[in-house]
């Protein structure tokens, strides 16, 4: 039966992340913004009540971990909401408090995901309670991940990396490092396997932290891999190459992570539209449903239009996490989720600067910093581009040597 | 010059067309109107510009009325989220795409050249019963409860196959739905058995004015009172099969109560039709409504012109032309993507370029967003929530993105896009109608 609102079991966990997000998150937002690369002490006691709010819950918690496709879905043909759809919907309010924290939340990164996507179980056992960073990009290969050059070379129990990694978000902060390498470079895409690396491996060197544009409290660091010596069971998921399966192993990942970024772009945007909402307000501009946009004021009109944007971002965003929940195959509403919230989200912010005119772009308020926040979102996790190339490829039912 | 002779053309040719359905109508005869519907249409066809509306057949209120009038129920308020129609709109769904694709979509290239849906064509819409879904159980209906998003599902079924001819087959049941949701015990007697029957009357929900900057809530037609009854005065704007049409629920601003709805049948005096054909829509042969001195009496006001209720039907309209920019908006994508896979320059597929690709992408992603929003605002209609707000949003972009893929579509198959050899130009003529029509339909 179609609907399309927030599921009543889920509302609880939704307005305990919007309480965080408004007494923990905001309250210190423009401090660690303008602190960049000091550690956000306050999230530690968040974190672990993150942890207790996931203890024993089968319907996720506030970071990215909680995606893993489970089993256990309901019967056949019976609608499930799960832990991708609940994961989603907290993340769009604690972003809608600050998406530089959360992208810094202790054991709630990307690597935390991958590892809940493609572990085994005896590694998800071995992983499960750490922090974990992911590291794909390299100064040469950035949308084009399978071009990495970072090698894995199997020297008796254990594999040795050598490459450099840039642009790992909490690469100085996590425990551990998710790092693709290619196990044999002339095999191409299907010989990229992730590997977990310790933090604190001697042979992972940190070399420098980013300054950015924004999401400053999040840390972003670039490594070096100098002979870093991994257990063979570091490997995650499946050791051989299976040249047919090719990429789809490692991309597997991104099915289930899209959406998750597709929401932080969701909860700044409303973040947002929410704050130009009340100024308009405030201004003597009130947003009237009942009357034609192009009726009211160019301002209204124009809030409007942006508000559409941003209610289709945030209705894909659900859309791609609920197949994940009932085991749809999803990468093509996955990606449409995250191409239309990452440009809706620039735009949203972008606008809302601009209809607050100076005030939007001070930073007395948070509006300028939500517009800077707001670009990674449509590069990171596969940029804007990435995303309409596996849209068009799947619509058009191309393959990515005919479609480049 | 050229163009205003041509428009008396055709004007005349909306006249003989109504002529031609009244012609063979035993309604006339039996209710001994022919002379005078004879002499309507000569003076008609002789100034061109002026046609009667149709004869109305004599609407009576069944007997038997019961206290209070019959109401859907709304739905029970769904637990999940979901994105899956339950059976029974699966089924409806089903039909009408199979009739969209076997009978609308070849009959489109020749009903916009034409100016007219074919009436079989009507009749077999008719029979599937896609224009009962708001008459309540009791009065010959066939839905229990509120059934915006089955309204909404083959809305956007029927588009796919052609929104000019969606528009002219779904247009009765916004009076039928109007009139079940809105009307008292007797207005309901009166009319819903007609449209429950096999011969549904031809009807118009009129709303819209011809003006720049229309706003709903702000009317131009007006209804003051005169004694015991009302006498109402204004023209309304492209309603579907106008020349018809043998009942009309017509939006005036009322005196002392602002803007309402009244139940008005065709052979009122005071009231006739201009072909207003448009940019798109065409199958739906839209004319314009004038309305000159036509008193009604006080039962023909619905819901006592409760402001509410006038809101709701703005909003539900809205939705309804959501739903067919919607299917028309996914069969320009199904258009597109077998044609620029297939079309070739410098040597490979145009679809192997970004420029190209991107564009279809474009339209896929910005489809189904407009589906999802159309989905939310008629799930809510139907559990009883509010949903101006959601409404509001997905008319927004609705227009905004139906548009954008109108337009799209043509650019992405060039000149050929542009000749009527394929269907991207009327759907880019028929898309700029959702950001511009209000009212004519209802979910």
């Amino acid at each position: 039966m179609i609907n399309l609102e927030t599921p009543k079991k889920f509302r609880p966990l939704v307005d305990q992340a919007n309480q965080v997000a408004k007494e923990v998150l905001r309250p210190i937002s423009r401090k660690y913004d303008l602190a960049e690369h000091t550690y956000p002490k306050e999230l530690d006691m968040l974190a672990a009540l993150i942890d207790g709010m996931n203890e024993g819950s089968d319907i996720g918690g506030a970071g990215a971990a909680g995606v893993r496709r489970s089993a256990d879905a309901a019967g056949a043909g019976e609608n499930r909401n799960g832990s991708n759809l609940s994961t989603v919907l907290s993340i769009i309010e604690m972003c809608w408090g600050d998406v530089g924290l959360l992208l810094t939340m202790p054991r709630q990164g990307l690597g935390n995901s991958a590892i809940a996507s493609v572990a085994t179980e005896e590694q998800l056992q071995r992983y499960g309670g750490r922090w974990a960073a992911m590291a794909i990009t390299e100064p040469e290969a950035g949308s084009d991940s399978a071009a990495i050059r970072t090698t894995a070379e199997l020297d008796g129990e254990e594999y040795v990396l050598n490459g450099e990694k840039i642009f790992v978000t909490s690469g100085e902060r996590a425990d551990l490092v998710v790092v693709w390498a290619s196990l044999d470079r002339s095999k191409g895409r299907a010989a990229i396997k992730s590997f977990i690396v310790e933090r604190d491996n001697p042979g992972l060197k940190l070399e420098r932290l980013e300054h950015k544009l924004g999401i400053r409290a999040s840390d972003t660091a670039n490594f070096r891999l100098e002979n870093c010596r991994v257990p063979k069971d570091a490997l995650l998921g499946n050791p051989t190459i299976d040249v047919k399966q090719g990429f789809a192993g490692a991309m597997q990942t991104f099915d289930n992570t899209r959406p998750l970024v597709a929401a932080m772009a969701v909860g700044v945007g409303r973040a947002a539209l929410e704050e130009t909402r009340s100024r308009l307000a405030n201004a003597g501009i009130e947003i009237d449903d009942a009357v034609p946009a192009l009726c009211q004021h160019a301002a209204a009109a124009r809030f409007l239009e942006l508000e559409a944007d941003w209610e289709a971002a945030r209705l894909l965003t659900m859309q791609a996490a609920w197949m994940a929940d009932n085991s749809k195959p999803n990468s093509l509403q996955a990606s449409m989720a995250k191409a239309k919230a990452g440009r809706t989200c620039v735009d949203v912010t972008l606008g809302c600067v601009e209809l607050c005119g100076s005030v939007g772009y001070a930073e007395n308020e948070l509006l300028e910093k939500w517009a800077r926040d707001a670009k990674i979102l449509d590069i990171f996790e596969g940029t804007q581009q990435i995303q309409l190339l596996i849209v068009a490829r799947q619509l058009l039912g191309k393959s990515s040597a005919e479609l480049r | 010059m050229s163009t205003q002779k041509s428009v008396a053309q055709r004007s005349m040719g909306l006249g003989l067309r109504a002529l031609g359905a009244l012609a063979g109508s035993p309604a006339l005869d039996k209710l001994g109107m022919r002379k005078q519907t004879e002499k309507l249409l000569y003076g008609a066809t002789k100034n061109g510009f002026k046609a009667a509306t149709a004869a109305s057949r004599s609407f009576k209120a069944a007997q038997g009325l019961s206290g209070g009038p019959a109401r859907q129920s709304a739905t029970k308020a769904a637990s999940l989220f979901d994105i899956t129609p339950d059976d029974e709109q699966q089924m409806l769904q089903e039909a009408v795409k199979d009739f969209a694709s076997e009978k609308v979509r070849p009959a489109a290239g020749a009903a916009d050249a034409q100016t007219a849906t074919p009436a079989e064509l009507l009749a077999q819409a008719s029979e599937l019963g896609v224009n009962m879904l708001g008459i309540p159980e009791q009065l010959g209906g066939v839905m229990q409860e509120k059934a915006a998003v089955a309204g909404v599902l083959i809305a956007q079924a029927l588009a796919h196959g052609d929104m000019g001819i969606a528009y002219a087959v779904l247009a009765p049941g916004a009076v039928a739905t109007a009139i079940g949701m809105f009307g008292d015990e007797h207005q309901q007697a009166t009319y819903l058995p007609d449209f429950a029957g096999e011969s549904a009357p031809a009807a118009a929900l009129a709303l819209l004015e011809s003006r720049p900057l229309f706003d709903p809530l702000h009317l131009q037609t007006r209804a003051r009172r005169s004694g015991g009854e009302w006498v109402l005065d204004g023209a309304k704007s492209l309603l579907a099969r106008a020349g018809e049409c043998e009942l009309f629920v017509i939006a005036a601003d009322a005196e002392g109560l602002g803007p309402a709805l009244f139940i008005v049948e065709s052979s009122t005096s005071g009231l006739s039709v201009q072909a207003e054909p448009a940019m798109g829509l065409r199958p739906a042969a839209t004319g314009r409504l004038l309305i000159e001195g036509v008193r009604v009496p006080a039962g023909a006001l619905l819901a006592e012109g409760r402001r509410e209720v006038y809101a709701e039907c703005v909003q539900r309209a809205r939705i309804a032309w959501c739903a067919l920019a919607v299917g028309t908006a996914q069969a320009v994508l199904d258009y597109v993507i077998p044609y620029v896979n297939e079309r070739t320059a410098f040597g490979e597929p145009v679809s192997n370029r970004q420029a190209v690709a991107f564009g279809v992408a474009d339209i896929g992603i910005e489809a189904e967003a407009m589906k999802l929003l159309t989905y939310r605002a008629a799930a809510r209609a139907d559990q009883g929530a509010g949903f101006a707000h959601e409404a509001a949003l997905a008319r927004r972009l609705c227009a905004a993105k139906g548009m954008k893929i109108g337009s799209e579509g043509v650019q992405l198959l060039g000149g050929h896009g542009y000749v009527k050899e394929h269907p991207v130009e009327r759907w880019y003529r028929d898309l700029r109608a959702a950001g511009v029509m209000e009212g004519a339909l209802l979910v």
